[in-house]
């Protein structure tokens, strides 16, 4: 009890120092003091762009008074002599979680858990708009440091975790005052990001295309909400509708996330500003016509310990291209005239950002932009520019002062100044006392050079050519040297203190013998740079090699995007998949991206000849079903996800797009996994290697969504026994169910009356107006038979069946309803519902009549469709014509997309393969593949591909093997886990 | 599909509920019963002789137009009609226009372990314990498995039968694909011993929140003398007979005499030049590294220390992002060209079940230049030869078993891999499955409609 009193009357009385005037003091008389400090002769960076030389600084009450020339210093003022110092305003790290622990992480339960566990709040527990961070802010001293002597004075700091995370709280690293003081904003905007809280294990979202939507569905409830339609309360809308003038942030963190961001930024007209992940560079012409603000972080990867040449191969040219390529980041931003601050966000401690930052220079960042970008951008980010980011009269007392140019490596930072509080880095008056003198002691003459930088002076001592260990200590105008006697192993210790007009230090020195006497050192000579520091020339960006940026930005990469050719495939063997079959020694025009003509003798002009004598030209293989180039694919944090879009997840850095196109495929339906009874929406697209996510996608492609039954959507081959559906009973009333509240949603939406905007229900509703084509996961007979009966209930049609393995057992069913297939060649056996598939399963379906296709549902097997087609014709005695169909013109048909692509036909797509042998057959390897008349794989140039990755590889392990720096600190290099989809990955 | 990762889950939830467990017993139970089985084909018992076929030897050469005698289940002639003596004996089967092969040899297979591979009660392949080499294949192999017997429409009619997991896994057995009983399937008894190499570098765990990523093994040099620690301790335990028993010591003798091969499972060029230099130093001399997909960096290692290769499966994307795309495609060629004996294998996911793919891995490889008739010894001549049956299976000679199969065509590629008869030792062995069956009836259905 006695230590709490006295804790609670320590911390009283410090708090009195400086606690508001009309707060009581009983500790001590009430007195104020409100002199002037004047920082003279110095040059003050007013702004970034706004410089005084020899000016006057001003300050009172911890703001500043004036900035000048000719500024009138008050009688009452302590003056501070800045000759030859720099004085900067202080940095402000826009984002940041300093003073705010993270929530404790929830426990692991041994079942999901679906629905939220808070009363009052939002239905999901990952939206928490109404958290305030100044409610659990906790000034931390120590933090506040080290960030000061990373040069901050203004943190701007929130609960950095959940997908809506409340207000932040603006506020100064000033040490000396307490929250009422240094809190400049505890409302300072909303935040936002597209990462689960720590503190609920509430399934939902459990993908980024999830997020993506939850984000959306908040916002529409918002705006629901707020017309007062909603009947019960919602604490966590309440916060978001109140705060929505704040400024809004979202952590991002990547470059493709950042246009995720931007892309709901833009739909609800919130302004985000994003958050990004350092990667930008590599998008960034995406990123520019975001328009958007950015915080960028400058955590620029370390170098590998490239030494163990096996531990080599494990690296990627993808990883070593970020550690040469990301400090290019900033200046490929400030270049594109993007707005953007800086943070030391991510790095391990504040005390990196310098180092950082300067790598980034070295890179060619212009220095105005950083001190830009730390200083009046996120100011005005902030709203905050008459407050913080400039030293104009008014602002607060936030500065640096410093020995030069603020950025050039050489230059101290002295001190911190925070709302007119100083704080030492540095001793700004040390005197530089290095240089060499000589002592005499006991006859003996010793030189000592003192050298290094003013803050870390190194000592050496010599007699004659004889080096002696030595230590040196200077702090407080005070020295310490000691040395040792390398002969008699005797130790001298001397101490002095440091005069400021001198060239002498003289002071105490204690002999070997215990007895004290005094001693004088002369200085001889200053102190001199060394030589080799200069030659380096470290600020010359032409002496770092950048290797160049491919696109996308990995191996195999392409240093030019394909272009639309004029081709002329001469003497080929034609697989048409029309009426005239496959038409031998044919020559066939490519032209503006389309099939011009097909025939004999056509004559070139000015198309580049192609002679495919004794080779065979189809059209682009396309892939009904397909999980590549995603970063998730599963929503399964409920049973029904149509809210959730595929395109949103779109990954085109996949090395499996260049592998579908040295495989022949044209055309992809990237799907949604099987978790879900009802799942998410496909992107359609087109492997376009080297396009970013939105050059990917078939433009003005049909709707479709992938639906799901038997043993994924029931769970069954995991622990799993708490969710809707367990048994294919339970599949149905769940079709039934949605389907029944979707007719209702409808209805009332058509009434005019009022509703509430669900991305779900709307998804669900073009299902029943047929503008949306279902793709639906299926094994078994029973459930195949079902989900046609639900559908014709409903006065729809079922569009695709898929995996479809029993398909053969109801093929008579499917053909009366109209619904197409969309199988495997011979998969079975891996699970119980796959007992009775059978490889003949597709030529049964084709003889009945239903259009087939072959899909792969496996990055692997997806790049050698035509063999899988091929099978078929083992199995059953498929025609080579209808085997080939079934990679080709059937998944055309499948995704409504058979009047564009799917065969070769004047007018269509020049999505086109040039294949070495019968594509049928196992020894078929494509040469070319064309889309939209673009050469996007030529296995000629391939091998000049492999040929390049294998040389940049090289290079770039010198690069990283001539790093400096010890090579058992460097990380080691370790591989990335590729990242391979289907159907059942989360 | 099921991923491994489905399957790890399973394993890890042993806690199951008892009743849903008999639940899923009973539906399995029932699902069993209705299984009809192809009936084993009966002993040789007439001549048989194929002529007009072209016969592929497995030995790399063809003889076109070809007369094949084989009796009591062993090839008694062979050689060109019309040039040779040898005559037409007893039944004669005319192949002309189609071809012959030796029945294919899948080394390294699951077959007759694992039935269904998401239904546990139908997993056997992978037993507790880290080094069981005592554990054997060959009594849990099931004879009359759906999965087995969907192999022979696609001529392969051989197989070693493997066990799964730990560090060594247990004892292989070679069995032939048309049988009552694993006695009555074996060829070779307890062929092998499968020893997995630890990695030098191993993936983060991920389960517990670390990166997945792969990083440096700490535990690489000690898992190292882990198994050298076993392998010396078996070693001496074989030098007298010993007073208390050691299955797991007595399982490992055949592999200093020379009667029990053993399989490396490993992949990186560092961890097959550490095994095989350290199992050497041990006194093992029969190794074959199983994967081996930085191999062809050391050929002429392997090559030197007479080590052969059962390479990663052939359909599989590159390990690295940056590494050739058609790397796997042409793993086995690069090496072939460099002198390594290697033969195809076809381990890693639904492995049992993609077994009867496996000549088109060899076609796969021929699509990258290797000669048609050397792709077929990967599938024939070279497993044979590792897998230690060369003198009775993997070519067609005389004397040897008449292990063989008439295809409509070039059996290495799909469209033509379309089997007439299969023999195995002499027996006329059924081409129909289960999937046949199935394939029979609702065709009919269709067709009376």
């Amino acid at each position: 009890m006695k230590k709490l009193l006295f804790l609670f009357l320590f911390s009283a009385s410090i708090s009195s120092i400086i606690a508001q005037d009309y707060f009581p003091n009983n500790s001590e008389l009430k007195q104020e003091s409100h002199n002037y400090t004047a920082f003279t002769n110095a040059t003050i960076y007013v702004t970034p762009t706004e410089v005084i030389k020899k000016g006057t600084l001003l300050i009172q009450d911890g703001k500043v008074v004036a900035t000048g020339k000719s500024v009138t210093i008050p009688k009452n003022s302590i003056i501070i002599d800045l000759k030859e110092k720099y004085i900067y305003p202080s940095f402000i790290d826009s984002y940041s979680n300093f003073g705010i622990e993270l929530p404790e992480k929830a426990e692991r339960s041994r079942s999901q858990q679906y629905e939220t566990k808070r009363d009052g709040y939002y239905w999901n527990d990952h939206i928490m708009p109404e958290n305030k961070a100044i409610n659990k802010f906790e000034y931390k001293s120590k933090d506040a440091k080290a960030l000061r002597e990373a040069g901050f004075g203004v943190v701007n700091s929130h609960i950095m975790d959940g997908i809506a995370r409340g207000t932040g709280v603006l506020v100064a690293l000033n040490d000396d005052g307490n929250n009422s003081e240094r809190v400049i904003n505890d409302t300072s905007g909303q935040y936002f990001s597209f990462k689960k809280s720590r503190a609920s294990r509430q399934a939902y979202p459990s993908s980024f295309m999830g997020s993506v939507a939850l984000l959306k569905q908040m916002n529409y409830d918002a705006n629901w909400y707020a017309k007062g339609l909603s009947k019960t309360k919602d604490l966590s809308l309440e916060a978001l509708i109140a705060n929505k003038n704040l400024t809004s942030f979202i952590d991002a963190g990547d470059k493709y996330k950042d246009i995720s961001a931007d892309k709901i930024s833009d739909l609800f007209n919130l302004n985000y500003i994003i958050v990004g992940g350092g990667n930008e560079y590599e998008a960034i012409k995406s990123i520019k016509e975001s328009q958007a603000k950015y915080i960028i972080p400058i955590n620029f990867p370390e170098a590998y310990d490239v030494s163990d040449p096996y531990a080599v191969n494990y690296l990627t040219i993808e990883e070593m291209r970020d550690w040469n390529q990301a400090p290019n980041n900033p200046k490929v931003l400030s270049e594109n005239g993007i707005v953007f601050a800086l943070t030391t966000h991510d790095l391990k401690k504040p005390s990196e950002f310098k180092s950082k930052l300067n790598r980034a220079f070295k890179y060619g960042f212009d220095k105005t932009k950083a001190l830009e970008s730390l200083t009046t951008i996120p100011a005005e980010m902030l709203g905050q520019s008459d407050k913080i980011g400039s030293l104009k009269k008014g602002s607060y007392a936030n500065f640096l002062i410093t020995s030069g140019e603020l950025f050039e490596e050489e230059t101290t930072l002295y001190e911190n100044w925070v709302q007119g509080n100083k704080n030492v880095i540095n001793p700004l008056n040390t005197k530089d006392i290095r240089g060499t003198y000589t002592i005499t002691v006991s006859g003996k003459t010793y030189k000592i050079v003192l050298s290094g930088e003013l803050d870390k002076i190194k000592s050496e001592v010599k007699v004659d050519t004889l080096k002696y260990p030595s230590k040196f200590t200077y702090k407080d105008n005070w020295i310490t040297l000691s040395f040792t006697n390398e002969e008699t192993k005797e130790v001298y210790n001397s101490t002095a203190i440091i005069k400021k007009d001198s060239n002498i230090i003289s002071g105490k020195l204690l002999l070997p013998n215990g007895e004290e006497t005094t001693f004088t050192a002369i200085k001889k000579n200053d102190y001199e740079k060394e030589e080799e520091d200069k030659s380096e020339d470290k600020n010359n960006p032409e002496a770092i090699e950048i290797v160049p940026i491919t696109y996308p930005n990995v191996g195999y990469g392409f240093t030019e995007i394909p272009k639309q050719e004029t081709i002329l495939f001469k003497n080929a063997t034609v697989w048409t998949n029309e009426e005239e079959g496959i038409l031998t020694q044919t020559d066939v025009l490519v032209k503006n991206g389309k099939i011009e003509k097909i025939g004999k003798n056509i004559s070139a002009g000015k198309a580049t000849i192609i002679d495919a004598t004794g080779k065979h030209l189809t059209s682009g293989i396309i892939d009904e079903h397909s999980h590549i180039a995603l970063s998730s694919v599963n929503e399964s944090g409920q049973n029904s996800s149509a809210e959730v879009s595929m395109a949103d997840a779109l990954n085109p850095e996949d090395i499996n797009l260049y592998y579908n196109l040295a495989g022949g495929v044209t055309t992809i339906q990237l799907l949604h996994g099987s978790a879900n009874p009802i799942g998410g929406r496909s992107a359609i697209i087109k492997p376009r290697w080297s396009s970013d996510a939105n050059g990917l996608l078939y433009k003005g492609a049909p709707k479709f969504i992938k639906f799901a039954l038997g043993e994924n959507v029931k769970q069954s081959n995991w622990q799993s026994f708490n969710r809707f559906p367990q048994t294919r009973m339970g599949v149905e009333q769940l079709y039934i169910n949605y389907f029944t509240r979707a007719q209702e949603y409808e209805a009332l939406k058509k009434s005019g009356k009022p509703f509430r905007y669900d991305q779900e229900m709307e998804v669900l509703v073009e299902i029943l107006n047929g503008e949306r084509f279902i793709t639906c996961h299926s094994y078994v007979q029973s459930e195949i038979n079902m989900l046609m009966k639900v559908a014709e209930r409903f006065g729809f049609r079922i569009n695709t069946f898929t995996h479809i393995l029993e398909g053969y057992k109801v093929a008579d069913k499917m053909k009366a309803h109209g619904v197409g297939a969309s199988t495997f060649s011979d998969w079975w056996a891996y699970k119980y519902e796959v007992n009775d598939a059978i490889p003949y399963n597709a030529t049964i379906m084709n003889n009945v009549g239903i259009t087939v296709a072959i899909n792969s549902d496996d990055a692997e097997m997806s790049r050698r469709l035509n063999q899988e087609a091929a099978k078929s014709v083992k199995y059953g005695g498929m025609s080579e014509e209808d085997a080939w169909k079934m990679v080709t013109l059937n998944p055309a048909k499948l995704l409504h997309l058979d009047n564009k692509v799917g065969s070769i036909k004047v007018g269509k797509d020049a999505d086109l393969v040039l294949w070495s042998d019968n594509p049928l057959s196992i020894y078929a390897k494509a040469e070319k593949t064309l889309i939209e008349g673009a050469v996007y794989f030529d296995i000629e140039k391939d091998k000049q591909q492999q040929a390049a990755v294998k040389a940049e590889r090289n290079k770039l392990i010198n690069l990283m093997r001539n790093e400096k720096g010890d090579n058992s600190k460097k990380k080691k290099p370790t591989k990335k886990k590729r990242k391979v989809y289907t159907c059942e990955s989360e | 599909m099921v991923k491994n990762k489905t399957i790890k889950a399973l394993r890890k939830n042993k806690i199951m509920k008892l009743l849903k467990n008999i639940s899923n017993l009973l539906i399995l139970c029932i699902g069993i019963a209705s299984i009809a089985q192809q009936t084993p084909a009966p002993i040789q018992s007439e001549t048989i002789t194929i002529i007009g076929a072209t016969a592929h030897l497995g030995n790399g050469a063809v003889i076109e137009n070809s007369v094949i005698v084989f009796e009591n289940g062993k090839i008694t002639a062979i050689g060109e009609e019309n040039k040779t003596s040898v005559k037409e004996q007893g039944q004669v089967i005319n192949a002309k226009g189609k071809h012959i092969y030796p029945g294919f040899i899948a080394p390294n297979t699951t077959l007759g372990l694992v039935e269904i591979e998401a239904v546990r009660p139908t997993r056997d392949q992978d037993e507790l314990g880290d080094m069981i080499p005592n554990v054997r294949s060959l009594i849990a192999y099931n004879a009359e498995s759906k999965v087995v017997e969907s192999m022979r429409p696609n001529g392969v009619l051989i197989g070693q039968i493997t066990p799964r997991g730990g560090t060594i896994s247990g004892t292989s057995s070679i069995v032939q694909f048309d049988a009552w009983n694993w006695e009555d399937a074996a060829v070779k008894v307890d062929d092998g011993i499968h020893l997995h190499w630890p990695e030098s570098y191993s993936q983060g765990k991920w389960w517990l929140g670390e990166s997945a990523a792969y990083k440096p093994n700490e535990k690489y040099q000690e898992r190292i003398e882990e198994i050298k620690s076993f392998i010396l301790n078996s070693k001496s335990y074989g030098k007298e007979t010993p007073k208390t028993k050691n299955e797991a010591y007595q399982a490992m003798q055949g592999l200093f005499n020379g009667k029990k091969r053993m399989y490396v499972y490993t992949n990186g060029e560092k961890e097959i030049i550490d095994a095989v230099t350290i199992l050497k130093d041990l006194g093992i001399n029969n190794i074959t590294i199983i994967g081996a997909y930085e191999a062809y960096k050391i050929s002429s290692f392997l090559k030197n220390n007479n080590i052969s290769v059962l390479i990663k499966r052939v359909h599989t994307t590159p390990e690295s992002d940056d590494d050739d795309y058609d790397l796997p495609y042409k793993l086995a060629k690069l090496l072939t060209d460099d002198g390594v004996l290697v033969a195809l294998q076809t381990s890693g996911q639904m492995e049992a079940m993609n077994t009867r793919n496996l000549p088109f891995y060899a076609g796969e490889v021929v699509a990258q230049g290797l000669d048609k008739e050397v792709a077929l010894q990967l599938i024939t001549l070279n497993a044979a030869k590792i897998l230690g049956i060369d003198s009775e299976y993997g070519t067609l000679e005389v004397g040897k078993s008449a292990t063989l199969f008439i295809s409509e065509g070039d059996a290495l590629d799909m469209r033509t891999n379309i089997l007439t008869h299969a023999f195995i030792d002499g027996r006329d062995v059924s081409l129909e499955t289960h999937q046949t069956e199935l394939w029979k009836r609702y065709s009919k259905k269709y067709s009376e409609k």
